[in-house]
């Protein structure tokens, strides 16, 4: 559903991403791990439109979507979360659901009928909430959620645009044990109806979530594989697994 | 070969008004860019400039002494304006850096206007310089003019030195770039905002000085400088010095051959420039120095 | 409806009231003065939608203002009434066809930059008029007649009767209030709020900010314009000065003294504002220093700026504002 061959990003000297390819189908969950400054933020930013490729192709349904802006690429049914919590933090969280569900209803530009009475942007923004465990906190104020809860609403705003692919930027950034492990079953149940690009540290909800493992090393693809694979990967192993996280 | 002359004549006007603006405008440049403050009073140091160096020619006689006199009231200025008010807007939304520095413009308008009135002063052009050089039989070109573009080529200089060279303008560099790891460094952030600051205000004056003997003292001479300096700024790219020096001498040159050979519309010439600037080219010409 | 909508509605419930009455017992130079307030509410609204629900910090907002006016200058003949249902019409459609012009432009930038320019664009408007002769450069305009409300021998009312200019303006106040509260309540108001909390998620979750921002300075500016017909209709005059950057400061002063991003609290500030104003102005009260009044609102708007950021709406309602409040 979504693939991606040969992209890379170059800031002047600096080759963020080279030639790198991956692709994931509904049901699938790709995980792209790597160690600080290996080009993951960089590869995700160019699959939602924030930053532009230098060259390569991304092909969503065989359609190029390479180099389109962000919005355009929201709208083709991509959704993405953010690393750094990038949420309307003075909406409450239905308000802040509702917009991102506007963004699909065809009267987006209604002037004169009331936001809260469209009812199918609505329908969809609870149906978002309850995806991302939040019901109950329809009617706080965003600010005020817990960080647990904002990277949870973080979750949400990318879910409430009804995505078929969702990028999901290390959402487990900044949490503790057990809201990580709450973080992992949501994510899980999102599998059977999206193709999700996951980026992530947290090598226990890697294993517990990957179908398919990416491993991105300055820049570069590495290796990519069944987890299995990649856990018996000597390259790997040297690179990354064995020497940053102890035995596996 | 007259008419090369008066070419030339037009050139070295447009070159020197382009001087005077990059000095203006290095210093709105330089507050934008590194303190990422929007201010609109800028154009109010130029006036109370060319304010001082009336009264203070009058009181010394002497231009020179006017300068040095004027330079030093004008810094002090910056240092309190800073401490007391700008200092508390560096966080703060535009908006209200906005409404604060148009208080300003209110308050120094009317304090010049009780201090000074409202007519048209003039400044008499130092004697050393008084006179012109010929170009041709009936053309020459005043030298207190060359003298004024001399004094602006001399402190762009200086201004590239100082922040090319000295630690100071490695501070200046640094906190345009990041101001968090700037104050990590241990560099006394405020101390840095509040010379930056003195020093724009110091330029703008400066040029405001040294414009009084051509341009004359008027009241709204502030205004005009400000919005020309604007767009300067936003064809430079804020930030850049660079920037704006080869922004403020293509507005110099393209308003005074606007006003010789365009009349009607050489007011609008410079928005037209701007107007194409942010069709192709959004964040100016030059990015941050 | 929270209690605070209710109390607000309350509130403007009775000054409608009073507003509606006043004309019974103020004297002439009261209405006028009201009606002038009343018109620079409208002006005042109009620049609210732009800074204090999108974002938007224009410092031209003036532009919009003079435009129109000179429009009504210059499509009337000089010796007798035109049609409002021509002037009006052409004067707002002026307006949004350079907001339009201008828009496309201005919003290619952001912040400082959206500042400067949206400034620079109205200076050049300014320079238009002041420096040929279209608009009768530095004297400005005589407007000889008020609009005729009608069609050719058939008038509904006299607007050369100050109480029906009043009552006109008090129409039209309302109905651009009802008008921006259904806006801002709307899919198209709320983005505009989302744009101004967070402008780069509103991208990323699919929403062509550009197009919006361009309508809501459209909208902004066409009710600007309205404003700018009504007082260059008030004052039967018009000059440059009143596209100069103290119209511009002046309205910016307006929606923020009131209270950002409410539009009640633009009302609010443009009453302020213009009583601050004749207050200042009077020299049975300030003498000689009347004459320099300009000296005592700066030093309120340089008060406002540094403690009074939410405006005066902002001090009776200490509650943070959530999207779609009041």
């Amino acid at each position: 559903m979504l693939e991606v061959s040969q992209l890379s990003k170059h800031f002047g000297g600096l080759r963020a991403n080279s030639n790198v390819a991956l692709s994931v189908r509904v049901g699938q969950i790709h995980v792209v791990i790597g160690p600080n400054g290996a080009g993951k933020s960089t590869l995700i930013n160019m699959l939602s439109g924030d930053l532009p490729p230098t060259s390569g192709s991304i092909k969503l349904d065989g359609r190029e979507i390479a180099g389109l802006r962000p919005d355009e690429i929201s709208r083709l049914g991509v959704g993405r979360s953010y690393q750094k919590t990038n949420i309307f933090s003075s909406f409450t969280v239905l308000e802040n659901c509702r917009l991102a569900a506007q963004s699909r209803a065809p009267q987006a530009w209604r002037l004169f009928t009331p936001a809260d009475r469209h009812a199918p942007a609505i329908a969809l923004a609870r149906h978002a909430i309850a995806q991302a465990e939040l019901d109950g906190r329809e009617h706080r104020v965003a600010s005020t959620l817990s960080h647990g809860e904002q990277r949870q609403l973080e979750i949400a705003l990318s879910l409430a645009t009804a995505p078929r692919v969702l990028l999901l930027d290390e959402p487990l950034a900044g949490m503790g044990a057990e809201e990580s492990m709450r973080m992992v079953a949501l994510i899980g149940k999102l599998r059977s109806d999206h193709a999700i690009v996951l980026v992530e540290h947290d090598i226990d909800a890697v294993f517990a979530l990957a179908d398919v493992l990416t491993v991105m090393v300055e820049g570069q693809v590495l290796a990519s594989g069944s987890p299995a694979e990649i856990r018996a990967n000597p390259q790997v192993q040297a690179a990354y697994l064995g020497t940053e996280h102890g035995h596996v | 070969m007259d008419s090369v002359a008066s070419i030339l004549i037009q050139v070295l006007n447009g070159l020197q008004y382009g001087l005077l603006l990059f000095l203006v405008a290095s210093g709105l440049t330089l507050i934008f860019g590194i303190m990422g403050v929007i201010n609109l009073a800028h154009g109010s140091f130029y006036m109370i400039g060319a304010y001082l160096a009336f009264s203070l020619t009058s009181a010394f006689g002497n231009l020179f002494l006017a300068l040095i006199a004027g330079i030093v009231l004008s810094v002090l200025l910056g240092l309190l304006l800073e401490r007391l008010l700008i200092r508390h807007f560096y966080h703060r939304d535009h908006l209200y850096q906005v409404l604060l520095t148009y208080g300003l413009i209110l308050i120094f308008e009317q304090l010049r206007s009780l201090l000074w009135g409202d007519d048209v002063q003039g400044v008499k052009v130092p004697e050393l310089f008084n006179h012109s050089i010929p170009l041709t039989e009936t053309l020459s070109y005043p030298v207190y003019r060359l003298v004024i573009s001399a004094v602006c080529i001399a402190v762009a200089l200086g201004l590239h030195g100082l922040i090319r060279h000295t630690r100071l303008g490695m501070m200046i560099r640094a906190g345009a770039h990041n101001r968090e790891m700037t104050e990590a460094m241990g560099i006394n952030i405020r101390l840095l905002f509040a010379l930056v600051f003195s020093l724009g205000v110091a330029l703008a004056a400066l040029a405001g000085m040294l414009a009084a003997p051509v341009s004359s003292v008027y009241p709204n001479m502030g205004s005009q400088v400000l919005i020309i300096c604007f767009v300067v700024v936003v064809i430079g790219g804020i930030g850049s010095v660079k920037g704006a020096l080869v922004a403020a001498l293509l507005i110099g040159l393209a308003d005074t051959f606007g006003q010789v050979y365009l009349p009607q519309i050489s007011g609008m010439v410079v928005y037209l420039l701007m107007a194409l600037v942010l069709i192709f080219r959004p964040e100016g010409l030059f990015k941050k120095t | 409806m929270h209690p605070h909508s209710r109390t607000l509605g309350v509130v403007l419930l009775l000054a409608l009231a009073a507003l509606a009455l006043f004309p019974l017992v103020g004297g002439t130079f009261y209405v006028q003065l009201i009606t002038k307030v009343m018109i620079l509410a409208i002006f005042a609204m109009s620049l609210d939608l732009l800074v204090g629900y999108t974002g938007l910090v224009s410092l031209g907002h003036a532009a919009f203002f003079g435009l129109a006016g000179y429009a009504l200058a210059l499509l009337q003949p000089k010796y007798e009434p035109m049609s409002i249902f021509i002037t009006l019409p052409a004067a707002l459609a002026l307006c949004a066809v350079f907001a339009l012009l201008t828009g496309a432009l201005v919003l290619r930038t952001r912040g400082i930059y959206f500042i400067m320019v949206t400034l620079a664009f109205a200076q050049m408007v300014y320079f238009v008029f002041h420096d040929t002769a279209l608009g009768g450069g530095s004297d400005g305009l005589y407007i000889n007649n008020k609009p005729l409300v009608g069609w050719g021998e058939l008038t509904l009312f006299d607007l050369e009767n100050r109480t029906s200019f009043y009552y006109l303006v008090l129409v039209l106040l309302v109905a651009v209030y009802l008008l921006l509260r259904r806006v801002l309540a709307s899919n198209f108001g709320h983005a505009l709020q989302g744009i101004r909390v967070n402008e780069h998620r509103m991208r990323a979750i699919g929403f062509p900010v550009m197009r919006y921002q361009l309508g809501v300075y459209v909208l902004a500016g066409v009710l600007a314009g309205l404003s700018g017909y009504l007082s260059a209709a008030q004052f039967g005059f018009v000059n440059p000065e009143i596209i100069s950057w103290h119209q511009s400061g002046a309205v910016l002063m307006m929606v923020i003294l009131g209270g950002m991003g409410t539009l009640s609290g633009s009302m609010v500030g443009a009453f302020v504002f213009v009583l601050l104003e004749e207050f200042f102005k009077d020299d049975t009260v300030f003498g000689a220093v009347a004459k320099h009044w300009q000296l005592l609102m700066g030093l309120i708007i340089v008060a406002v700026a540094c403690f009074l950021p939410r405006g005066l709406i902002g001090l009776l309602t200490r509650r943070k504002r959530d999207a779609g409040d009041a």
